[in-house]
């Protein structure tokens, strides 16, 4: 077996060639083998039929508005999807990342108010999106509460306190203090995106705002969230891939036992992922704050957090843990919102909607299970 | 960013395996002098001398509630004796718990409960022992780790063809030979097994077979725990019969047999069941 130690070794660390049985060499059928193989490559199939029948039926999904939009919808998705990765690949899950999410953006506004500048109420309301998920880690951990009822208290929580705090009104966030300035001047829209009613006055390097920040910082126009969301899915991929922290991930959700008695700080890990989602679910609800400009008490975190499992679910992440894709949630996550594009723009009837989703992902979900059994026959 | 530790220092000169049963002090590894545990109003052990050779493979026989799990676990480190002590190379130890066991190379290995089935063949040799690059971040350097797994691999003869296996897709006695592996790699001299042979077939058992016979020969001293005769004749050099919390019999396997152990065992029973009888007799007068 000296050869197969050569090719093992001089393989590098994420391997996109089809590794090829000694003596057989590159065939078809060992390229089917391989994309077989991949726990993604059924969601991908999935997600390439729904384009290829919505591009069939309109031709409105090709526009680059309507792809920002899209994407814009899609972001909170990705984000919080990488996250839930985390949190499953543990075998636990965190429901109240949809609400934190939501709250973040009151917790800056609320700072704000009370008259910081905004960059540090952006950075408060981030170190509190961490600190729930440091309560919902060390709950979880410490008192062994399981993780789903942990985090369904903290999003009831979180949602009466913005209800409390807020005295159930909306709020806009218009970024200045005081009177604005003379003369508002309107830029143009940028990708054909208009710029939110908060930015009162132009935003340019002598006057900048958030929006301006957001815009030019962040990202470049009505793309910068998806940026941002495909950074942070970047991010948790290279975390949970090619760290020590991802091997401990994936120890403590896989064998517990084993990885405890390995020396893995097995309560450690779980906390810092509880806080890791929580950080990013926050950002990307405050990076939307700075888009949209407002922020309506009513809305609710479970609507916002359970797209997101399914996207990783429907990606090949299981639930019983140890098993993940990245990029399966962003595929799932994409498909979710091409999906609901799709039916928007063939009209159809908002009474149908929900009916005709869910059982478009319960069928995707079968299909996924049954080839992936297909392929863990190919695996071995 | 730790280099992987080579094998265990000074292999022993082939043929270590076969010392004579009460070795000379130099080569007795581990020695344990009057272990003595009770639960309760239970007395799990009385007294336990034993000593393990260097490179030695020594079993454990007796009946279910003899002592020997008790025994296996103050060895490990997990429960501490009531009295006695425990020398590693003629130095005495304390283990207060089982980290001070494997500080001082005793490991005990799990079939299962140690290695986590997600994780690939290579992942789980170096498990919490992850090599890495760019320092603190900790950048897994993956080549390396498979190199010298697949070294070590070599090393201890064992053939594993796929290191990128999920361990999940290995057979009972390829899992087996992994945890055997991890143990040994981070310079575990001393391995207590528990029914390694447990639910194999013939092919696995002589992959586990052979494995113990190359550690053993590097110099790996090993305690196996079987209820299988059959198991402990293939894989041990002396046998230690414990009844009653005491060690009764300690033989070379080349000194007895299967049948030889059955009716020592047999007729111990039926001795205990004979004053059993008698006691409830004498009550029943």
């Amino acid at each position: 077996m000296a050869q197969a130690a050569v090719t093992t070794s001089d393989r590098t660390p994420v391997s996109p060639a089809p590794p090829a049985k000694a003596g057989r060499g590159v065939t078809p059928a060992s390229i089917l083998g391989w994309v077989i193989r991949q726990r993604e490559a059924t969601v991908i199939a999935i997600t390439i039929l729904t384009i290829i029948y919505f591009s069939i039926r309109t031709s409105a999904i090709y526009t680059v508005d309507n792809t920002i939009v899209t994407l814009q919808y899609v972001a909170p998705f990705i984000v919080i999807g990488a996250g839930e990765v985390l949190m499953l690949v543990l075998a636990e899950i965190d429901l109240s990342a949809g609400q934190v999410y939501l709250t973040a953006p009151w917790f800056v506004y609320w700072f704000w108010h009370a008259g910081l500048p905004v960059g540090l109420a952006i950075l408060i309301a981030l170190v509190l999106s961490a600190a729930i998920g440091l309560v919902n880690g060390l709950i979880t951990v410490w008192l062994g509460v399981p993780s789903l009822i942990v985090t369904l208290a903290m999003t009831f929580g979180l949602y009466g306190l913005v209800l409390v705090v807020s005295s159930y009104t909306q709020e806009q966030m218009t970024w200045t203090r005081g009177t604005p300035p003379a003369s508002p001047v309107q830029t143009p829209p940028c990708h054909g995106y208009p710029l939110p009613a908060s930015c009162v006055h132009a935003p340019s390097w002598s006057h900048p705002s958030p929006y301006f920040y957001y815009s030019n910082i962040l990202g470049i126009g009505g793309w910068a969230t998806i940026c941002w969301a495909l950074l942070v899915l970047a991010v948790i991929w290279f975390l949970l891939k090619h760290t020590r922290f991802g091997v401990h991930v994936t120890a403590t959700g896989g064998n517990i036992l084993a990885a405890a008695e390995a020396g893995i700080p097995v309560q450690r890990v779980k906390i810092w992922c509880f806080m890791i989602i929580s950080t990013v679910a926050g950002w990307i609800g405050i990076l939307d704050l700075i888009r949209l400009g407002s922020m309506d008490p009513g809305d609710y975190g479970l609507n916002i957090v359970l797209p997101p499992i399914v996207a990783a679910v429907v990606g090949g992440t299981a639930l019983t843990g140890g098993r993940a894709t990245v990029l399966g949630t962003l595929i799932g996550a994409l498909f979710l919102g091409i999906l609901e594009d799709g039916l928007n723009l063939t009209g159809v009837s908002a009474n149908y909607f929900y009916l005709l989703e869910g059982i478009i992902i319960l069928v995707a979900m079968s299909l996924n299970l049954q080839l992936g059994r297909f392929a863990v026959r190919f695996r071995r | 960013m730790s280099a992987a530790p080579a094998l265990p220092d000074e292999p022993a000169p082939d043929g270590a395996a076969a010392q004579p049963v009460s070795g000379a002090e130099t080569d007795v590894i581990l020695r344990t002098e009057g272990i003595s545990k009770r639960f309760g109003a239970v007395v799990a052990l009385r007294g336990i001398d034993m000593h393990l050779n260097r490179g030695e493979v020594l079993g454990l026989v007796g009946d279910n509630g003899a002592g020997k799990s008790t025994f296996v676990k103050i060895l490990c480190g997990f429960q501490r004796p009531d009295e006695g002590r425990i020398f590693v190379e003629g130095q005495e130890v304390e283990f207060h718990a089982v980290k001070d066991a494997r500080a001082v190379g005793i490991e005990t290995v799990y079939q299962d409960l140690a290695l986590v089935p997600q994780l690939t063949v290579y992942e789980n040799l170096f498990l919490n022992r992850e090599l890495t690059s760019v320092g603190k971040i900790g950048v897994l350097s993956r080549r390396r780790m498979r190199h010298l797994a697949r070294q070590y691999l070599d090393n201890i003869k064992v053939n594993m063809p796929d290191l990128d296996q999920e361990v999940e897709m290995l057979s009972g006695g390829q899992r087996q030979a992994v945890a055997v592996a991890r143990a040994t790699r981070l310079n575990a001299r001393i391995l207590l097994l528990d029914e390694p042979l447990a639910a194999m077939g013939a092919k696995e058992s002589a992959l586990i077979m052979e494995l113990v016979k190359d550690l053993s020969s590097q110099g790996v001293s090993m305690i196996v725990i079987d209820h299988n005769y059959a198991h402990l004749f293939a894989l041990c050099d002396r046998l230690n019969v414990i009844q009653q919390g005491r060690i009764t019999v300690d033989t070379r396997v080349a000194d007895t047999s299967v049948e030889e152990l059955t009716e020592l065992m047999v007729r111990s029973f039926q001795r205990q069941l004979l004053a059993g009888q008698e006691a409830l007799g004498e009550i029943a007068v």
